[in-house]
């Protein structure tokens, strides 16, 4: 693929500190690049410091350390953030996995999807504004006699899809979406998943994916990365990984997808991943290219033999 | 063997500001001993207000109109709130699908273990430690003598999880409610607790209702699937009827709507539409404007169960004999689905 990079992440790392001695690494030097026109997926288990990555990038939290450029704009700097804010803003934007919470539960349907409208100044007239809302509303599924709601009278799927009608109101070039579909029903997710293929196909949509989904996760994504304990030991075109994982992280992860087909869930056997076999004090691990775009984080004679 | 519950001709409803709710709908099943049961469907299908109605725990606006629930002959519809008091926990116990929220914070995970021991049993606190501490174990918290005194937010979801399944199991029940007790985990933790469940089962033979919007989930979990779609079971039979010989619709979309099956470069197969508004259900059978192979009498008549075989059976007018014949339009094949040609 060579295709224009709307975000470059280098060695980012953001570090929580909790009292005096203790350091929390939640993601500890990561680097990788999103294409124009891609969804990247960012899976791993709770914790993994996926959800911190993804706020880090759209600068919720300000890095520690390392680089994130989008658009080739140095963005993680506090003086270009600022100078550039309006312009982020209108083409960056972040769904949360917390639909509740980020949702303000004294507005209505209809306000919290028209704010980002009204900030920006898009449309001068209300009417104009109301008819968006509606096609935004429309477009994720939700009629629109719910516009004068609140967020209580709605399921937790439903909120969902007011944060992304709310995201996806200015169309952005480039989306951050957090666990969108974790609270969602199967038959919903499919819904929404198919939304997010379809923006990407007509418009072009980038999208950092974050999930730890896998079985959605292959189908919507064209390059996936897996984190575990704020490093991304994995990194692959989303049909080379689930084929040939090589860490043995993925491999366990893979494993726990349940299948649904009672004969072959039986067969199945779930690895476990214990990190302690890569304490062998041989080497340090590194980032290494084993083939074109498969990246895994290890050293170099653990991964002989398995390629 | 015996059922060891069994729901007979239920219906549930809410009364609101804007009149009756009917959330379940004439549901029947039964649960035999050391069975798992799943019960499948989309939020708003009635299926947590269905298990809230087995133990009586409704909110104050719902009500069981008309129906029995019979655990081991007794039936629980009639029963004063007192001696209901005593059946829940410990004949039927219920997890929930959030472990924080349903773990109090600011009590130790080794007495909230304990306080459910004491409540329905009588014994030293002594014993009831060392009850606690064998459940901790059942459950797969290790150091559980350690981990006796620390407190929820100590707990990783997948362990405050398996607190509240230990929670559950202190009385020994005979039937164990799990409200998508994997929702809020992920996958690695799911799996655990899943291959818990299941060992619970074979060591001590509880029956289970298992609560779901997954069917990936309960293809190893379940021995009985239940379908639920706008408060009645469309479908019902055991896990291999279910996946292999699926006959209503709905279940048809539900199965190939799961992302693992997938053929790739393709949209992803949804249920177009969205669950009826179960203030005025429809007319005649409330899936039918999302089904793509309704036919004239779905709009008018409700379908009635039609029986598959001994175990399975299915609420659609299609398995009527003067139906056309419809192939499901789908099949699974070594975990995938295979879309027949329509």
């Amino acid at each position: 693929m060579k295709a224009e990079k709307i975000i470059e992440v280098k060695n980012l790392k953001q570090y929580f500190k909790l009292d005096k001695n203790t350091v929390i690494k939640a993601v500890n030097d990561i680097s990788f690049a999103i294409y124009k026109g891609e969804i990247f997926g960012l899976v791993g288990e709770s914790g993994s410091g996926k959800s911190t990555a993804g706020r880090s990038i759209i600068q919720i939290y300000q890095p520690t350390g390392g680089e994130v450029y989008y658009q080739g704009k140095l963005i993680s700097n506090p003086q270009i953030y600022k100078k550039e804010k309006k312009f982020i803003n209108r083409n960056m934007q972040i769904i949360f996995q917390d639909s509740m919470s980020s949702l303000n539960s004294r507005m209505t349907i209809g306000e919290i999807i028209e704010e980002p409208l009204l900030i920006q100044g898009i449309y001068k007239k209300k009417e104009e504004r109301r008819k968006k809302v509606c096609e935004l509303l429309n477009l994720v599924g939700l009629d629109k006699r719910y516009l004068e709601r609140y967020p209580f009278e709605f399921s937790g799927g439903q909120r969902q899809r007011v944060g992304i009608a709310r995201a996806l109101s200015l169309e952005p070039e480039f989306i951050i979406a957090d666990e969108p579909i974790a609270s969602l029903d199967v038959s919903i997710q499919a819904q929404i998943v198919n939304l997010f293929k379809k923006l990407q196909k007509e418009r072009g949509l980038t999208c950092l994916f974050i999930s730890h989904d896998l079985a959605m996760v292959k189908y919507i994504c064209d390059r996936v990365g897996v984190m575990y304990k704020g490093k991304i030991v994995e990194l692959a075109k989303t049909k080379e990984l689930y084929q040939n994982p090589i860490h043995p992280y993925t491999k366990a992860l893979l494993s726990a997808i349940p299948v649904p087909d009672p004969d072959c869930a039986k067969m199945k056997k779930r690895l476990e991943y214990n990190p302690i076999i890569h304490d062998n004090g041989r080497e340090k691990s590194k980032w290494l290219e084993i083939l074109e775009g498969h990246f895994v984080y290890g050293c170099d004679f653990e991964w002989q033999g398995s390629i | 063997m015996d059922n060891l519950l069994e729901v007979n001709n239920l219906f549930v409803s809410f009364t609101t500001e804007e009149g009756e709710v009917k959330a379940v709908r004439d549901v029947s099943f039964t649960l035999k001993k050391g069975e798992t049961l799943a019960i499948l469907g989309e939020s708003g299908c009635g299926k947590s207000v269905l298990c809230k109605s087995i133990l009586r725990i409704l909110p104050e606006n719902g009500l069981i109109k008309s129906g029995d629930v019979i655990l081991a002959g007794e039936n629980l519809t009639n029963l004063s709130e007192k001696a209901m008091n005593k059946v829940r926990g410990k004949e039927i116990s219920m997890i929930f699908q959030d472990p924080m929220t349903s773990l109090n914070p600011t009590m130790s995970i080794g007495k909230q273990i304990m306080e459910a021991v004491l409540i329905h049993q009588k014994m030293s606190k002594s014993e009831a430690k060392k009850r606690t501490i064998e459940l901790m174990e059942l459950v797969g918290i290790d150091q559980a003598e350690k981990r006796f005194a620390q407190y929820p937010h100590h707990f990783s979801g997948g362990m405050r999880q398996r607190s509240v399944i230990a929670i559950a199991l202190a009385c020994n029940p005979k039937v164990l409610i799990a409200d998508e007790p994997t929702t809020a985990l992920d996958v690695t933790i799911q799996a655990q607790i899943l291959d818990l469940i299941q060992e619970l089962q074979r060591k001590i033979g509880i029956s289970i209702i298992f609560i779901t919007h997954d069917l990936g989930v309960v293809a190893n979990v379940a021995q009985k699937i239940a379908i639920m779609y706008a408060g009645k079971i469309v479908e019902i039979g055991t896990t291999k009827d279910i996946f292999y010989e699926p006959k209503h619709p709905y279940t048809w979309g539900l199965i190939s709507s799961l992302p693992t099956m997938a053929v790739e470069e393709e949209l992803l197969h949804s249920i177009a539409g969205m669950p009826p508004n179960l203030l005025h259900p429809p007319q005649g059978d409330a899936f039918a404007v999302r089904n793509k192979f309704a036919l004239k009498i779905d709009y008018f008549v409700e379908p009635p169960m039609f029986k598959i075989s001994e175990t399975h059976s299915a609420a659609t007018w299609l398995l009527h004999r003067n139906a056309p014949e419809i192939k499901a339009p789908i099949r699974l094949k070594e975990g995938r689905v295979i879309f027949n040609e329509s």
